[in-house]
């Protein structure tokens, strides 16, 4: 009996201690992400969480660096033949899978061909590709039809969709259905056996990963991984994200709401920082199909009242953390102009936006606004619009849910006496629209565009010739004509570029800045 | 008793069969598509057609019900639609958490809430009454994030005692387990043990106000004899329905306590899939609450025997 109880108290003893020392001595970064991993499968959805997840696990062949140089990642060399028609890739030496197989040419080929049925920039490869063809296990080719000058961009895309690289089993899976296999080449691998979603991921240090020479530069250069594991806890309230950043429970909180910012910045053991040179863009979207907004005089008139400065403030609370952005494009990259801007720039004009209503024939027709109050962002966004509306005298109102009714409904394509809908606020993080081949919301090809589905044919012409244009200086004219137009036809109404900062410990160093939250080269002092 | 049992548990399939059905049903009829959601704000009609495809979500109500029916007779919940995890995989993950939630703040509740309500029933129309009471309203009218707040900046991030949120499995140590307990259900019993307290002096009133009360006190019984031998246990078969709805309460409300401390519970998971419209996970978790509730009323029902002899199925 004496020893029964013994054993009893020793195993009471033993479960009371915390974790084993060896896992007390790994270095774990914990990390606090903006929302909730649920889908694993980066091509299936352009979720910006996948997408971050993605980087984590996967690798790819090519990546953007600071300064919008396409660098080689997972390419050793790269040959373009004189004609432009036919390019050579060979991978580097050592790149294995989580799973211990090595990546092959026919992985690669597997993993662009299935991005290429999803994403926009890669359709648009698709539809210049001749085929492509595994020379060796190490080396393949890209055969064109035609010249497409921005290939290489393609395959160095950095945000969603990203051309990321997996085995070919996992590639060969439908592009509309989502895999469940998060067996990548990159840095990190992901723990599925600790996966609790809504709560936490789980990635361990790939230690058969072979970063490159070069320092990191965006999603280029060495992906030095300098903690054994990451964990991504996922913090739905955000004072209780700020309370456990306060007490050091985690390490790193991704993107904190704008009113916390003074708090956590009160934290001499807190860094607030932006390390998102690029910001987000806001945006209104109209409903092409049904008057009042099939009439270009009315997205215009509204364009005329929109005072950015009024939008960033609703969303970033702070204009230190927003300005304006009168541009189609991302301000801060290449293409970013102010070409033909002057409608959404200076004083607002009532008076003008009143008339150009007059002109459109206005017959008071009710204009519904969907909102997503679970959203502060879109939230804000309407209750803006909205009072522009008014003051314009069109009869508007708002339709609030969730966000996941909003982006329902807004896929209805009926009047909105049938559920339909007039506007809808949305944002984009800027690397998603920096230029006309990514910024998909300028696209007008009817129904098969975005919610709102214009018909622009002189847009897809002008998009076609930026495609087309053989150097930097033509892509520039090329991108200027494009933003033009789109001041004149107005697919969507830009709102201003905002940050929402991160925040973390002070023994946390090495944080890259880039679009996306990056953790290698991370380091927990 | 058995057959009593017997039928009451095959009223339960029955319930469960109705559930089922009017889930489905009010789900096929909630606006929201999980296509729209998991293609991603990117995404074109044509892109949520093929998912929703791929999916089986643009087939008619009856081969999608008739299908998941089937699936469930064979002990299957389905797959998340976003998670591609099984059902029955994603409620395993959350149900030691939300029990551990559940037991801990029901037995924070009980033991503190029983002895202060009998405190107040036997010192009635006292300052120790008045204070109960008043705790009682406290508890009734403090939301439960705004007391969930103030634990945390006390005893969190002031005095740096227990950790502000998260949940640790018993396997990683009684002990963290215990701290990472302690303020979720604190914050999530001060409800239930204003409820309790009330309801167990309430009680304990009547049941002292009885002749045979009268009588052990004139028999010279101690006090607390009286009071926990005699009048509680007759008292308590209010107090164990209060405690019984309780626990139903808990396993399914404790979503803003979930939230708050983000604890990866049954609740947080219902709203999350709410939220998505992640469809099988729903309909699980609807499924397991409504088993729960009738299995935990049939528990209290027969407890009742047990409390007061004179009840017989």
């Amino acid at each position: 009996m004496n020893h029964r109880l013994c054993a009893l108290a020793l195993a009471a003893i033993a479960s009371a201690l915390p974790i084993t020392e060896a896992a007390a001595q790994q270095k774990v970064l914990k990390f606090v992400p903006q929302a909730d991993l649920r889908i694993l499968d980066p091509i299936a959805t352009t979720a910006y969480i996948t997408r971050n997840h993605g980087y984590m696990v996967y690798d790819t062949l090519f990546a953007m660096d600071a300064q919008f140089n396409v660098k080689p990642q997972m390419v050793d060399k790269w040959e373009i033949s004189k004609d432009q028609l036919t390019y050579t890739f060979t991978l580097r030496d050592g790149l294995k899978f989580h799973d211990g197989q090595p990546v092959r040419a026919a992985d690669c080929i597997a993993s662009i061909e299935r991005w290429a049925k999803r994403d926009a920039l890669g359709q648009k490869l698709a539809e210049a590709t001749q085929g492509w063809k595994a020379v060796n296990d190490k080396t393949f080719t890209l055969r064109l039809k035609k010249p497409f000058p921005l290939a290489l961009e393609a395959l160095a895309k950095p945000s969603s969709n990203v051309p990321f690289i997996m085995p070919e089993r996992v590639a060969k899976t439908d592009a509309f259905k989502n895999i469940d296999d998060a067996t990548g080449s990159g840095p990190f691998k992901f723990v599925k056996s600790e996966w609790v979603p809504g709560n936490k991921v789980v990635y361990v240090k790939n230690t058969d990963y072979i970063p490159r020479k070069e320092a990191p530069s965006w999603a280029s250069g060495g992906k030095v991984v300098k903690v054994d594991r990451v964990e991504w806890i996922y913090i739905p309230d955000s004072a209780t994200a700020a309370a456990a950043l306060n007490a050091g429970e985690v390490d790193w909180w991704e993107q904190m709401p704008p009113d916390l910012i003074p708090l956590l910045s009160r934290n001499k053991d807190i860094t607030v920082k932006n390390i998102d040179p690029l910001g987000s863009m806001g945006m209104i979207r109209f409903n092409f199909l049904y008057p009042p907004f099939n009439h270009p005089k009315m997205r215009q008139a509204v364009m005329h009242v929109v005072n950015q400065q009024d939008y960033v403030i609703g969303i970033a609370g702070d204009p230190k953390n927003g300005k304006p952005c009168y541009s189609y494009f991302t301000c801060g990259t290449p293409l970013a102009s102010e070409i033909g801007a002057e409608p959404l720039k200076g004083k607002r004009d009532f008076e003008r936006a009143k008339r150009l209503v007059k002109e459109a024939g206005y017959k008071g027709e009710k204009i519904v606004i969907i909102d997503a109050t679970d959203q502060p962002i879109v939230h804000s966004q309407s209750l803006l619009t909205l009072e522009n509306l008014k003051k314009i005298g069109l009869n508007a109102e708002i339709q609030a849910g969730d966000w996941g009714t909003l982006i329902t409904r807004r896929a209805v394509r009926e009047p909105i006496d049938k559920g339909g809908w007039s506007i809808f606020h949305t944002w984009l993080v800027g690397p998603d629209m920096v230029n006309p081949a990514v910024n998909f919301p300028l696209r007008g090809t009817g129904d098969a565009a975005w919610f709102g589905w214009p018909t622009d044919r002189k847009m897809e012409e002008l998009r076609e010739a930026w495609f087309n244009a053989p150097d930097a200086a033509a892509s520039k004219k090329a991108a200027d004509a494009v933003q033009r137009h789109a001041f004149e036809f107005v697919p969507i109404i830009p709102t201003g570029q905002f940050i929402l900062p991160t925040a973390f410990r002070n023994n946390i160093q090495g944080v890259i800045i880039a679009p996306i939250n990056l953790l290698w080269n991370v380091e927990k002092k | 008793m058995f057959a009593y049992v017997v039928r009451r548990l095959f009223a339960t399939i029955v319930v469960m069969a109705v559930v089922a059905l009017v889930v489905f049903l009010l789900l096929y009829l909630t606006p929201g598509d999980p296509a729209a959601i998991l293609a991603g704000d990117a995404a074109t009609s044509d892109d949520i057609r093929r998912i929703r495809e791929k999916l089986g979500l643009d087939e008619p109500f009856l081969v999608r019900f008739g299908g998941w029916l089937w699936r469930l007779l064979h002990g299957d919940l389905g797959i998340s639609i976003f998670t591609n995890l099984p059902v029955t995989h994603l409620i395993a993950q959350r149900i030691e958490p939300t029990l551990s939630l559940t037991l801990c703040t029901l037995l924070i509740s009980v033991l503190v809430a029983v002895p202060l309500g009998v405190v107040a029933a036997a010192r009635a129309g006292t300052w120790i009454d008045r204070a109960v009471m008043g705790f009682s309203v406290l508890g009734f009218s403090l939301p439960v994030f705004v007391l969930a707040y103030i634990l945390i900046l006390t005893f969190s991030i002031g005095l740096d005692w227990l950790p502000v949120q998260g949940y640790r499995p018993i396997r990683d140590g009684v002990w963290e387990w215990a701290r990472h307990l302690v303020l979720p259900s604190t914050a999530l019993g001060t409800v239930y043990i204003a409820l309790i307290a009330r309801i167990t002096r309430a009680s304990m009133l009547d049941v002292l106000s009885q002749d045979y009360v009268r009588t052990a006190q004139a028999k010279g019984l101690a006090p607390h004899a009286v009071l926990t031998g005699h009048a509680l246990k007759n008292a308590a078969v209010p107090i164990v329905t209060v405690i019984g709805i309780g626990i139903g309460l808990l396993i399914g409300g404790a979503i803003v306590t979930e939230t708050v401390f983000a604890i990866p519970g049954i609740g947080r998971l219902t709203v999350d899939s709410i939220l998505r419209r992640d469809y099988p996970i729903i309909q699980g978790v609807v499924l397991l609450f409504s088993a729960s509730y009738v299995l935990i009323n049939l528990a209290v029902d027969l407890s009742y025997m047990f409390f007061d002899p004179r009840i017989r199925y």
